[in-house]
């Protein structure tokens, strides 16, 4: 074997490396040695770096490094320290007539409150009221973004709903009302007679023979709740009759239904779950859907 | 046939480079460059620029945390990043455009690595001496008077590094409150890094690393050496006029002669004497125009002899160029031995054909038409500039629920308008819509029109637009609708189209 001379090449040309492969010889063009340097760094930073921090993989779980980060609790602690930016915030909103909450006048809250509420409402709410707060219709999960609302869309009155929720158990100071079902203390003809005048007060098409017999049937029997004319009472949370939006369908099938065997649609407490502040945001997101009043 | 069993080294220790001091044409205008880049580079944070009460007031400010780019008059918002990239892509066609005519022109003159190695260099020399006095002070013990050199040199550096460190950060904070929290120690833990990482990359890079950056760690050498072509204008050493090299019978006296008046001749490795590497010239052969004394390699800042043709070492800095020239003058020959020329210029000046004039080897379709393009770009990029409105809107319809049906029948429609207020002022802006079927328009949270937006700011508004019930818009499918931002009192309008989406569309 003939190692590092040339034969054939420039003068001027390097050594070879000695490599010889049917005649194809491999020139000798030395890196520096500072780049073998930064090599060898590297496999002591890698070595250095798998000591300190989580590497290894083992049976369960890794190696934990003798620093003791983990990506975890770098998360709990961006979340404390957010929390603790939020803290003043979360104080004030708790603590003011949450009516006062604007975006002209109190900006900083306003915007807190929007966004605090909106990943609260994501979180708890969408499940039954959907993701863009449209609720269900016709299945009894309540459009929040509309201006019809059974116990009332203050600012105030949202946030006693989500305090305390609606026909629970749970809480004392839940909204409750309990809505009759007649399908025992009415006619088949008398519930024909009631439906076709709801129909009517609604501007929907109707029999207007049973409709003009149902007027007193339902002010018999519906009106204390109702009212009179139909317009409902926020106070026992009974629906508003006569306008065009129906939480469990207006068609003559679903009223019929509904005169006979009722509904009974809950809500849960969320002030056991949820902290004053977070209950207060949503209120303020809700209000502010379109609908709030 | 030479032969040892040693295993070949594949590792060499750095060689140091002692470049000599030169002067002549291209070092006078390296010395330019170097004064109006640096100048630019340190001074730009501090200048200030006047754009009203609600806005900073540096002319050049890059405002990472409130997402904004000033540069005088022009203010960048995030939306607005096509001008960043315009910008990018005129840099590289214009590397393209330079590198093609002329070679690796930006990596000689303008590269930060090289002009901060020149300057490095101009301390070295000003503290140590020039190249002979270097090398020996290199290759002498370390005693007490080679350690106050190096630690000077050292130390004036590191100031010259900490200042380049120091001024990047000012480009992103407002200088002056920044230079009084860096001194105080009040300035944020990221400043602080940034000015010690950038002090340390110049330190190591322009004391020690230099031209080992340029070959081992630059990419841009391999890319440029692809787009330079046989009429791309380059340092190079004209060997049909100078070989071969040598001093001769003849002009032997004149050659010593301005090999000893010039401080640029000189051995070219410590101990060898000038002239060592001519090869064996017959006495009586004609000689070519190199007297073979090493001024062009002893300036080189890279290391090279120029001579043995194109090296990817070569950073074009046409260093050797001056060097020659002095040397040629002062054996009375033509200068341009070592010279900018083109390949092409070799067949032609070896038949002893008229030159060709740079400006043909510049002027040529490669070079026009990267012209072309970059033109293009920067003129758009201009008409852009002057055409884009200091109102912007976005209108995202909300169709989680498509429409809501309110207790009187009415149909409504959500959309989520953004409105940027580019101007330096607080703005009212009213919003209404324009539709073929009559709808109504009205904001959350607001009885009115108005929207309030303060200056440079971005203010979200929710818009709801209603159609009466029964109407043709709520009960059918979709109705196209044009809503308006204008800004109260002033001139400033913008619109968007989208689509209201009543009963008949579910």
């Amino acid at each position: 074997m003939t190692d590092h001379e040339h034969s054939n090449l420039h003068p001027d040309d390097p050594d070879t490396t000695g490599h010889s492969w049917d005649g194809i010889q491999e020139f000798n063009n030395p890196l520096p040695r500072w780049w073998l340097w930064c090599f060898y760094a590297t496999i002591v930073w890698g070595i250095v770096y798998t000591v300190m921090y989580p590497a290894w993989p083992m049976i369960s779980g890794a190696t934990p490094g003798v620093l003791g980060y983990s990506t975890r609790a770098e998360v709990a602690e961006e979340i404390d320290r957010f929390e603790a930016l939020n803290a003043d915030l979360r104080t004030q909103i708790t603590e003011v007539e949450l009516a006062s909450v604007n975006r002209e006048d109190t900006p900083e809250l306003y915007n807190y409150s929007i966004q605090a509420g909106a990943s609260t409402f994501a979180t708890w709410c969408s499940q039954c009221h959907g993701r863009g707060a449209a609720g269900v219709q016709a299945s009894g999960y309540p459009n929040l973004l509309d201006d019809d609302w059974l116990w009332g869309g203050t600012v105030e009155e949202i946030h006693d709903t989500i305090a305390h929720g609606i026909r629970n158990e749970d809480d004392p100071d839940a909204r409750w009302s309990e809505m009759t079902a007649f399908d025992d203390i009415l006619t088949d003809e008398e519930i024909a007679q009631v439906v076709n005048y709801v129909l009517d007060i609604s501007d929907q098409e109707a029999d207007a023979t049973l409709a003009s017999a149902g007027e007193t049937v339902f002010l018999d029997n519906c009106a204390a709740c109702h009212g009179d004319e139909g317009m409902g009472d926020r106070v026992l949370g009974a629906p508003n009759l006569t306008d065009r939006i129906w939480l469990y369908g207006g068609t003559p099938e679903a009223i019929e239904e509904t005169v006979r065997h009722s509904r009974f649609g809950v809500m849960p407490s969320w002030s056991g779950r949820l902290s004053e502040a977070d209950i207060r945001a949503t209120a303020i997101y809700v209000h502010g859907l379109g609908g709030g009043e | 046939m030479a032969s040892t069993d040693a295993a070949p080294k594949l590792y060499a220790a750095q060689e140091p480079v002692f470049p000599k001091r030169v002067s002549g044409r291209y070092r006078n205008l390296k010395w330019i460059i170097m004064i109006i880049s640096l100048g630019i580079y340190y001074i730009t944070p501090w200048i200030r620029w006047d754009r009203g009460p609600n806005l900073p007031d540096q002319a050049v400010l890059v405002d990472l945390g409130g997402r904004r780019f000033f540069f005088f008059w022009i203010e960048i918002w995030p939306h607005e990043f096509y001008f960043v990239a315009g910008l990018l892509i005129m840099a590289g066609l214009g590397l393209f455009l330079f590198t093609s005519a002329l070679g690796r022109v930006w990596c000689g003159y303008s590269c930060p690595q090289t002009v901060w190695t020149d300057l490095f260099f101009m301390v070295e020399r000003w503290i140590e001496g020039d190249r002979n006095a270097r090398l020996r002070l290199w290759k002498q013990k370390w005693d007490f008077r080679k350690w106050r050199l190096r630690v000077t040199k050292w130390i004036v550096w590191l100031l010259i590094a900490i200042a380049t460190g120091g001024a990047w950060v000012f480009y992103f904070a407002d200088a002056p409150t920044l230079l009084v929290d860096l001194v105080t120690g009040q300035a944020a833990f990221v400043a602080y890094a940034t000015v010690a990482i950038l002090t340390a990359t110049t330190f190591i890079f322009g004391g020690f690393a230099r031209e080992q950056v340029c070959i081992y760690m630059c990419p841009w050498p391999r890319i440029q050496a692809a787009m330079m072509d046989e009429h791309t204008i380059t340092v190079a050493y004209r060997d049909w006029r100078g070989e071969p090299r040598g001093k001769g019978k003849k002009r032997r006296a004149s050659a010593e002669a301005a090999i000893a008046s010039s401080r640029l001749a000189g051995p070219t490795i410590i101990g060898q004497e000038p002239g060592s590497t001519s090869r064996a010239v017959p006495e009586d052969q004609p000689l070519g125009d190199c007297i073979d004394c090493m001024a062009c390699v002893n300036v080189c800042p890279v290391g090279i002899d120029i001579r043995d043709g194109q090296q990817m070492e070569c950073i074009t800095c046409a260093l050797c160029i001056d060097a020659c020239d002095e040397i040629m003058g002062k054996v009375g020959m033509e200068r341009g031995l070592i010279d900018y020329v083109a390949l092409t210029d070799e067949k032609n000046e070896r038949a002893g054909n008229k030159k060709v004039p740079i400006w043909r080897h510049i002027l040529r379709p490669r070079t026009l038409i990267y012209t072309a393009l970059w033109a293009t770009i920067g003129v758009a990029l201009i008409v852009a500039l002057f055409i884009r409105s200091e109102l912007d809107i976005t209108i995202a319809a909300v169709r989680n629920p498509q429409f809501v049906t309110l207790s009187d029948g009415s149909v409504r429609n959500t959309y989520d308008v953004r409105i940027r207020n580019m101007t330096a002022e607080d703005s009212t802006f009213r919003i209404s819509l324009t539709s073929e079927e009559a709808l109504r328009v009205g904001l959350e949270g607001t009885p009115t029109l108005m929207v309030d937006v303060p200056a440079d700011e971005t203010q979200l508004q929710r818009v709801y637009v209603t159609a009466a019930p029964d109407s043709p818009a709520a009960e059918g499918d979709r109705t196209d609708l044009r809503i308006w931002v204008e800004q109260v009192g002033e001139t400033l309008r913008a619109h968007q189209d989208t689509t209201f989406i009543g009963r008949g569309g579910s």
